[in-house]
């Protein structure tokens, strides 16, 4: 391969109907070639990946970047060196910044802010002007920027009527809606999930049936209007079993998981620990359960991390002051290996970290109007785009909060070990992650 | 004896914890009814009350108990600190610290504030009074205390020869708002690793939302709990945590659940009844029956001073034993 300018050495290829122990050329910033040995030609970047998986880069349709307004807890920039320390290759930003993400404006700010970043960024709108849930954001004026993702995320669109009018409205833009599913009147004050846990601590709860009311609405909305909807952060038994119902009906429903919810429950919150705060919150063994079982039969489609970063003098408070969330983009991967491992082959997990979340975003190809963006989610295939995963299943990765490249420090990981680490992330051909370092 | 450094919960005492506390505040009882009730135990420590919500009777008590045994005492009033100005908890507590406080005594409205606490200071000793919906350890020792010496009174014994023995198979019935209740929660805590058998009364509403792990059993007909209970502790229907709109009115709320006059006639003739105050007289309990001898809520409070005395010097002048079991309800 004479005119490559990278080659991956030693590692696995992750397709989408099995693996394969391939070398990986690339030039520029496509693949092309795979093959068992490839010779790399005279000033090539060679990186080993012996006995990694090289799989697509992971795409993340839930990240709050917290650029415009939040700087003192993440900057896009910051948050995309953690996504691709993390595997990342694209991610989606949250719209619930300051202002919110609600005009073309902030949107192409955010856009442009991500322009050159260590990973794609692209943008989710919101539904209603500002968040507050009483009028539609200009939804279209968001789509012919090439935003395809809508949601009010940190809270849901309590008022019935508004989600039904909204859901009309974006039929015709080819776009979805994705909800947090939350009623505020079942949710209100909680600060953890209603339980034995709450009852005991003495913390205001918040009962699964605030997330399941919702979900059992938006369901009833996708029948009603035809139109998709998209289950953010989906947490409880009773969620899962909805979602998994409406898909059996064929309703043109979608739904992500977040890594917390797959492998921690409520009993973590008994130091009073405001870094286990988060929304929705850390729930049952029984929902934990239901929520891997549902990512292993398909109900859930995507690993989302819900990334939420908070400075740390913010979470350094009463449990009930602190903010709700934590950090996710670095450590989603491990964590998911992990839980998922067991359960499925390495295909499914990164179909469930990168092509399917990319195909809910519609990030699968390139698109004109995202200036910059390329194609995401694979397959690994000559004439790909060469956004890239290496994997290393044999690795660890010990969290150590103060070694995380986002500005915060709010992991719920912290001094936990998990096998296997994230070893070289490629975006567009360039390592921008060699060796677990992120090379700018 | 392995010492625990801070009162947290009920729990971090265990039996012979309680029964420690118990036997200590006796002795510190007795210095109260001394011509001069004060002791040099603790002279030259310094106690610090920081009391971020209102309270009259708790820190009263403190700062009293802590006087008596000649500690200096440091009051944070919260509306005139640096907390209005925005100071965080964590800087209040770790600025208080460097003055050279010895015990931090704080009351916050935050649910597990004190156990943050414990893990930000260096040196100092932590006693929660009232944390939130959480705990409010004292209130329910001095409860213990307070039932104990009725009994050793209506027996004409030294309380002490009592021991902890007197709680074994003792029925209370808690009434009332649980849900919000910190001294609910204490008191679960404090009757049952004891020995005693507790029934919650209280609608659905004012219960907390899953009882799983509480050894309590619940009643749902006041009138037909109260003839079997040798304890009733009434709770104070919490209208400032929005509990108001728990109950359909105050009213109803009396009618079903409040010790009523008539009601108070289905107790046993050596029921005690308990309140942590402030009572509400009409609401929760008639006013005549708030003035029943069996009715010891001055008793209760003159007790709190000792409890506290005790609990002061078992932390800053001994030990508290360590939890030689862990209720159920951690």
């Amino acid at each position: 391969m004479p005119d490559a300018t990278l080659v991956i050495r030693g590692g696995t290829v992750i397709g989408p109907e099995g693996s394969a122990r391939l070398d990986v050329a690339v030039r520029a910033d496509t693949v092309v070639a795979l093959a068992e040995t490839i010779e790399p030609p005279q000033g090539a970047v060679i990186l080993d990946a012996t006995g990694c998986l090289v799989g697509p880069g992971l795409v993340d349709l839930h990240a709050h970047l917290r650029q415009p307004g939040r700087e003192e807890a993440e900057t896009i920039e910051t948050g995309a060196r953690a996504a691709a320390l993390g595997g990342y290759t694209a991610i989606v930003a949250m719209p619930n910044t300051e202002p919110a993400i609600d005009s073309a404006g902030v949107a192409g700010e955010v856009l442009a802010l991500g322009a050159g970043c260590t990973a794609e960024v692209a943008v989710a709108g919101a539904i209603t002007v500002g968040r507050a849930g009483t009028a539609l954001a200009p939804l279209g004026e968001l789509a012919a920027l090439g935003v395809t993702l809508f949601t009010d995320d940190g809270a849901g669109v309590q008022d019935g009527a508004l989600m039904r009018r909204a859901l009309d409205y974006a039929k015709g833009l080819g776009v979805t809606l994705a909800q947090h599913c939350e009623d505020t009147c079942l949710a209100a004050g909680g600060a953890m999930h209603e339980g034995s846990w709450s009852s005991r601590l003495g913390i205001p709860g918040m009962p699964a049936a605030a997330e399941e009311a919702m979900v059992a609405r938006d369901i009833s909305l996708a029948r009603l209007t035809g139109a998709p909807v998209h289950f953010l952060h989906l947490s409880t038994a009773g969620s899962v079993e909805l979602v998994r119902r409406a898909k059996a009906e064929g309703l043109p429903v979608t739904a992500e998981a977040a890594p917390h919810h797959m492998l921690l429950t409520h009993a973590a919150v008994a130091g009073y620990d405001p870094v286990f705060r988060v929304n929705p919150p850390l729930r049952t063994d029984e929902d934990v359960v239901a929520v891997v079982t549902g990512l292993c039969d398909g109900t859930i489609d995507a690993v989302a991390t819900d990334h939420a970063p908070h400075a740390p003098e913010s979470k350094d408070v009463p449990f009930d002051q602190a903010p709700a969330g934590m950090l996710g983009l670095q450590t989603a991967l491990p964590v998911a290996w992990e839980v998922l491992s067991p359960h499925m082959g390495p295909e499914r997990v990164f179909a469930l970290m990168s092509a399917q979340p990319a195909a809910i975003a519609k990030l699968t190809a390139t698109d004109p109007r995202t200036a910059g963006h390329s194609a995401q989610g694979g397959p690994v295939e000559v004439g790909a785009v060469a956004n890239l995963c290496v994997f290393d299943p044999a690795a660890v990765t010990v969290v150590d909060p103060m070694r995380l490249a986002s500005r915060s420090r709010n992991t719920p990981y912290a001094g936990r070990t998990f096998a296997g680490a994230v070893r070289h992330t490629v975006l567009r051909g360039e390592p921008v992650v060699v060796d677990a370092v992120a090379q700018r | 004896m392995t010492g625990a450094r801070h009162l947290l919960s009920v729990s971090d005492l265990g039996a012979d914890g309680i029964a420690e506390v118990l036997r200590v505040a006796e002795a510190f009882a007795e210095v109260e009814r001394r011509s001069v009730p004060k002791v040099p135990t603790l002279r030259g420590k310094v106690v610090a009350t920081l009391f971020f919500e209102e309270s009259t009777r708790t820190r009263l008590s403190f700062e009293t108990a802590a006087k008596r045994l000649s500690a200096d005492v440091l009051s944070l009033a919260v509306a005139t600190s640096s907390v209005k100005k925005g100071e965080s908890l964590r800087d209040t507590v770790e600025t208080v610290e460097a003055m050279g406080i010895d015990a931090v005594i704080i009351r916050h409205s935050s649910a597990g504030a004190p156990h943050q606490v414990a893990r930000w200071v260096e040196r100092a000793h932590v006693v929660n009074a009232g944390d939130g919906w959480h705990e409010h350890p004292t209130q329910a020792l001095l409860d213990c205390f307070t039932v104990r010496q009725v009994l050793a009174e209506r027996k004409g014994v030294a309380p002490d020869e009592l021991g902890i023995g007197c709680f074994e198979g003792l029925r209370v019935l808690i009434v009332g708002d649980v849900r919000h209740s910190r001294v609910a929660r204490s008191e679960v805590l404090a009757y049952t690793v004891l020995g005693a058998h507790v029934t919650l009364a209280a609608p659905g509403s004012l219960l907390p939302p899953s009882l799983e792990g509480w050894p309590v059993e619940v009643a749902t007909d006041l009138d037909a709990a109260l003839g079997d209970a040798d304890v009733v502790s009434l709770l104070r229907l919490q209208a400032e945590r929005g509990s108001g709109s728990f109950v359909p009115s105050l009213r109803e709320y009396t009618a079903r659940w409040g010790l009523t006059a008539r009601r108070a006639q289905r107790l046993g003739e050596d029921a005690i009844v308990t309140h942590p105050g402030p009572m509400v007289r009409g609401v929760e309990i008639a006013s005549d029956v708030a003035d029943l001898p069996r009715t010891v809520v001055t008793q209760q409070v003159a007790n709190g001073v000792a409890v506290r005395m005790a609990i002061l010097f078992l932390l800053l002048g001994g030990e508290l034993p360590g939890a030689a079991e862990v209720p159920a309800v951690a």
